[in-house]
């Protein structure tokens, strides 16, 4: 199940990362020594076992449906990177080309 | 004193500060002039990544001023470092990261404010890999932290920072984080104590996400009583966190004198490898030893999937965090980087916000996540954890009280010294499994091989950290002084 390079260009691309060509061939010598070690779960006979999906003693619990429940004690823009009148800005889509209302 | 040499204990620095004859504001100096006299700045340690003295002095002339008319706080006076994934209100919350260079939280962990109700004065802000991805505290972009009982040396990690800052005397407790060892690794190359909680035990609310289903803030102490007395403070169950669980919480320091005798102290063959440097080995046989003479009775024990837990870690952790990192995209907080478009801002901002190990776990988890290899990794290593965790139920379950195994197989490697990914996972291979099982284990000097510590792990039943904690009190008496020798 070898790692192509073919193969680390797409999942850079699901995980908005991108990548030189000199990086993603490092990567692909990397994941696939990692992945190697992995190897060894494939001869593990897990025939019937459940999977853990956490190890949480409680289980997960509900809270109340409301909101509200920790007051901030900054407010937006003292940490977003850009805003205006209260919204967060963001670059425009590609497929959006007019600025006009920018 | 040097570094390593227990300083005032937090039990003691609190009665001075509750019959007067020393303020908070007295023992925050200090601790900042201890700061100073081991260089624990950028030049020097690289312990902290923030300290700011005005506010602190500030801060802790105002506590002692609030507390003076209310009962004392279990932690009254006593200086807390904080892990920088742990968020506070004063100092920036950065993960280590470029990517939140300068981000101040706008609420702080529930961790946090229960240290604070306890009379605690939250000291700076330490150094950690970033998002606490890494065993060495070199993935930092602020620069390695260097050990300070050996300089050239690595304080291990992710906690790196804390358990330096302890180390150092600089605070007698301080919190980090774990998701596969990142408390107890460290813990044992800087000769403290360190403490990873039952998973559940202690709220999340507040610390940044790396791997959900394994995080848990954990507590590093000069000594085991000061980790008691620091676990007390943040365990209890949050509603913020809803993986917080609703069970009471003992006294730890409670446990100190309590006798061993007859406690059954499981030793896994697989902690006991053949490779096992031979020194290591011997000193934890002499703490075996030492436990066995106050009537601990020693037993063989087998924990079969052990082998499969560097594997299975490093699926889950990966694959969780990939989805927990997506949030870091430059349009609500930390850094933004301009690109061509939205797309282009989201690959600028996180292909140079992140560093390199960090960008490589998440193409990791993102790869076993995908398509088509989801069922032979993501699927297989869940599978597999259930075997790991169900090795701990069948053990406990055959009367064995606690595990005593080493917390890594070697003492703090040479700062730059391992550049292969998963040589440096692999320093993880006696910690991570108490992390996938979910269980509490803790991590206390044993000994040193030429001059660098030794830590040895005890593990227990899940919420049976008190079971673990008598053990612990009970080795560090036996031991005394030979622990830091």
């Amino acid at each position: 199940m070898a790692v192509t390079l073919q193969d680390v260009q797409h999942i850079a691309g699901l995980a908005r990362i991108g990548l030189s060509p000199a990086h993603a061939a490092t990567l692909v010598a990397e994941l696939n020594t990692i992945l190697g070690h992995m190897e060894v779960l494939a001869r593990v006979d897990t025939e019937g076992v459940q999977p853990s999906t956490g190890v949480g003693a409680g289980g997960l619990q509900s809270r109340s449906d409301s909101s509200g429940a920790v007051p901030l004690a900054r407010s937006l823009d003292a940490f977003a990177p850009a805003l205006r009148d209260g919204l967060l800005l963001v670059p425009r889509l590609s497929t959006h080309e007019s600025t006009e209302d920018a | 004193m040097s570094a390593g040499t227990p300083r005032t204990s937090a039990a003691a620095l609190r009665a001075t500060v509750r019959d007067g004859s020393v303020t908070t504001g007295a023992t925050v100096e200090e601790a900042l002039q201890r700061a100073h006299d081991v260089k624990a700045g950028m030049d020097g340690l690289n312990i902290f990544v923030s300290l700011d003295e005005s506010f602190l002095m500030d801060h802790a002339r105002g506590a002692a001023t609030q507390l003076a008319d209310t009962e004392p706080g279990a932690l009254l006076g006593v200086p807390v470092a904080l892990k920088d994934n742990i968020a506070s209100l004063h100092h920036p919350t950065t993960c280590g990261s470029r990517l939140l260079k300068g981000y101040v939280s706008p609420y702080e962990a529930t961790v946090v404010t229960r240290l604070r109700a306890a009379g605690a004065v939250p000291f700076g802000k330490t150094n950690m890999d970033e998002f606490a991805m890494g065993s060495s505290t070199e993935n930092s972009a602020y620069g390695p932290t260097r050990n300070p009982l050996a300089p050239d040396r690595a304080p291990g990690g992710s906690s790196g920072g804390s358990a330096a800052a302890v180390a150092a005397g600089i605070v007698p407790i301080a919190l980090g984080s774990e998701t596969g060892g990142s408390v107890r690794q460290p813990a044992a190359f800087c000769g403290v104590v360190g403490v990873k909680p039952t998973y559940g035990r202690v709220s999340r609310f507040g610390l940044v996400a790396f791997a959900s289903s394994l995080d848990q803030v954990g507590v590093f102490g000069t000594t085991v009583d000061d980790a008691a007395r620091g676990l007390r403070v943040i365990a209890g169950h949050d509603p913020l966190d809803a993986t917080s669980v609703d069970a009471p919480v003992p006294d730890y320091s409670a446990v100190a004198t309590r006798s061993i005798e007859g406690m059954v102290i499981g030793r896994p063959r697989e902690y006991f490898p053949e490779t096992l440097d031979t020194r290591v080995r011997a000193r934890c046989a002499a703490a075996l030893a030492r436990l066995e003479a106050q009537g601990a009775v020693i037993r063989d024990v087998s924990l079969p999937h052990t082998s499969l837990a560097i594997p299975v870690y490093y699926i889950i952790a990966p694959a969780e965090a990939s989805s927990n990192l997506a949030r870091f995209d430059g349009v609500r907080f930390g850094v933004r980087l301009e690109g061509d478009g939205l797309r282009g801002m989201y690959e600028a901002t996180r292909t140079r916000g992140f560093g390199a190990e960090v960008l490589r776990r998440i193409l990791l988890g993102t790869y076993v996540l995908s398509a088509g290899y989801y069922d032979a990794y993501y699927r297989k290593a869940q599978q597999v954890r259930s075997l790991i965790a169900d090795d701990f139920t069948k053990v406990f379950s055959s009367g064995v009280d606690v595990l005593f195994t080493p917390t890594t197989p070697t003492p703090a490697f040479a700062l730059g010294a391992i550049s292969d990914p998963y040589e440096m996972y692999m320093s993880d291979i006696f910690t991570v499994t108490a992390n996938l099982a979910g269980v509490p284990a803790m991590s206390l000097p044993i000994g040193r091989i030429d001059g660098l510590p030794i830590g040895g792990q005890f593990i227990a039943p899940h919420f049976e950290e008190e079971r673990m904690f008598a053990a612990a009190f009970a080795l560090e008496r036996a031991l005394g002084a030979e622990a830091h020798r």
